[in-house]
C-alpha cells in the first residue's frame, strides 16, 4: 500500500532533520569550548545523509506495473554516520586564559556560528515539509477509509 | 467487453487512484530527500503510465519477460511506469536536483487529483449501490 509508506517515508525525513538540528545544537553549544591541545579540542559535527533504498519484491505481472513504479524509488532517508569536520582549529594567543598552553594559546572549535544558524533554519524548514507530507497522506488515508459508505 | 462486473463500472478511476497512492510515495520520498547530497528528484508521467494502463487489454502484445525487451503495443517512454529523472531548474552544487517547492505543489497537487478521482469511484459505488435497490 503506497499511502502508508508514504507515511514512514516522512517519519525517515523527519527522523533525518532532527539529528541534523541535534548536531547543529551541539555545535552552537560547543563554539566558545576552549581546550589547550589540537586532538581535546571539540570539532564541528554534520550528519551524513544518503537514501534509504527499499527492498526488492518480485512482482513480474504486467498488470501490476504500476505498483512495480514506485520500485525505483527509495523508501525514505537515513543517516549514515555523523562526521566532523576537518578544517582547521582556531588558535587564539590567550595567555591568561586557564586553559592556554606552554607557547600561551588556547584552541577552539571550527565551528562556524553563522553556518550553523543558516543550517538550523534549513532543517527547521524541511522538518515542516515532512509534517506536511504526512498531514496531507494521512487525509488521503482517512479519505480513502469512507469509501463507498 | 460487454459483460458486466466491476472493472467495467468502475472505469478509470480505480487505477487512477492506485496510480496516484504510488505517485505521492515518489513525491514524498523526493521530500525526504531535499538535503540528500546527490539525490536525483524523480518522478513518472502520469499520462503516459495511465494511458499503458487502460490500453485495451484484447490487443496482440508480445510477451516480455524482461524490463529491456520491446513490446509492440507502441509504448512510449514512461509508460511502463519506469521512473523518470526530473530536469532540474536551479541545480545545487552537491548534485542534489530537488527543488522543494515544485515538489511541494506538485504533491498538494497529486493529493487534490486523488480527493477527485475518490469522488468520481465513490459516485460510481453509489449509482450501483442505487440501480441494485432500484432508486
Amino acid at each position: 500500500m503506497s499511502l502508508t509508506s508514504v507515511l514512514d517515508i516522512a517519519g525517515t525525513g523527519m527522523n533525518a532533520q532532527s539529528i541534523r538540528l541535534n548536531t547543529t545544537a551541539s555545535n552552537i553549544a560547543n563554539a566558545e569550548s576552549a581546550s589547550s591541545s589540537v586532538d581535546e579540542t571539540y570539532r564541528a559535527r554534520k550528519p551524513w545523509f544518503a537514501v534509504l533504498e527499499k527492498e526488492q519484491s518480485n512482482i513480474n505481472s504486467q498488470d501490476e506495473a504500476f505498483m512495480q513504479s514506485a520500485e525505483g524509488t527509495g523508501a525514505g532517508v537515513q543517516v549514515m554516520g555523523i562526521v566532523e569536520k576537518d578544517s582547521p582549529l582556531q588558535m587564539r594567543f590567550q595567555p591568561n586564559h586557564p586553559m592556554a598552553n606552554e607557547d600561551g594559546y588556547v584552541y577552539y572549535p571550527n565551528v562556524n556560528v553563522v553556518e550553523e544558524m543558516t543550517d538550523m533554519m534549513s532543517s527547521s524548514r524541511s522538518y515542516q515539509m515532512n509534517i506536511e507530507v504526512l498531514k496531507t497522506a494521512k487525509q488521503m488515508l482517512q479519505r480513502t477509509l469512507t469509501l463507498g459508505q | 467487453m460487454g459483460s458486466i462486473n466491476f472493472t467495467n463500472a468502475l472505469g478509470i478511476h480505480s487505477s487512477a487512484m492506485q496510480l496516484r497512492a504510488a505517485r505521492a510515495e515518489v513525491l514524498a520520498n523526493n521530500l525526504a530527500n531535499a538535503d540528500t547530497p546527490g539525490y536525483k528528484a524523480r518522478d513518472f508521467d502520469f499520462q503516459a503510465v495511465l494511458a499503458g494502463q487502460t490500453r485495451s487489454k484484447d490487443q496482440l502484445t508480445l510477451a516480455r519477460t524482461h524490463r529491456g525487451h520491446i513490446d509492440n503495443n507502441g509504448a512510449t517512454e514512461g509508460e511502463d511506469g519506469e521512473l523518470l529523472y526530473r530536469t532540474p531548474s536551479q541545480p545545487s552544487i552537491d548534485g542534489n536536483t530537488v527543488d522543494s517547492q515544485i515538489e511541494q505543489a506538485l504533491f498538494a497537487r497529486n493529493s487534490l487529483n486523488y480527493n477527485a478521482s475518490f469522488e468520481f469511484l465513490n459516485g460510481k459505488f453509489k449509482g450501483i449501490k442505487g440501480a441494485i435497490r432500484g432508486e
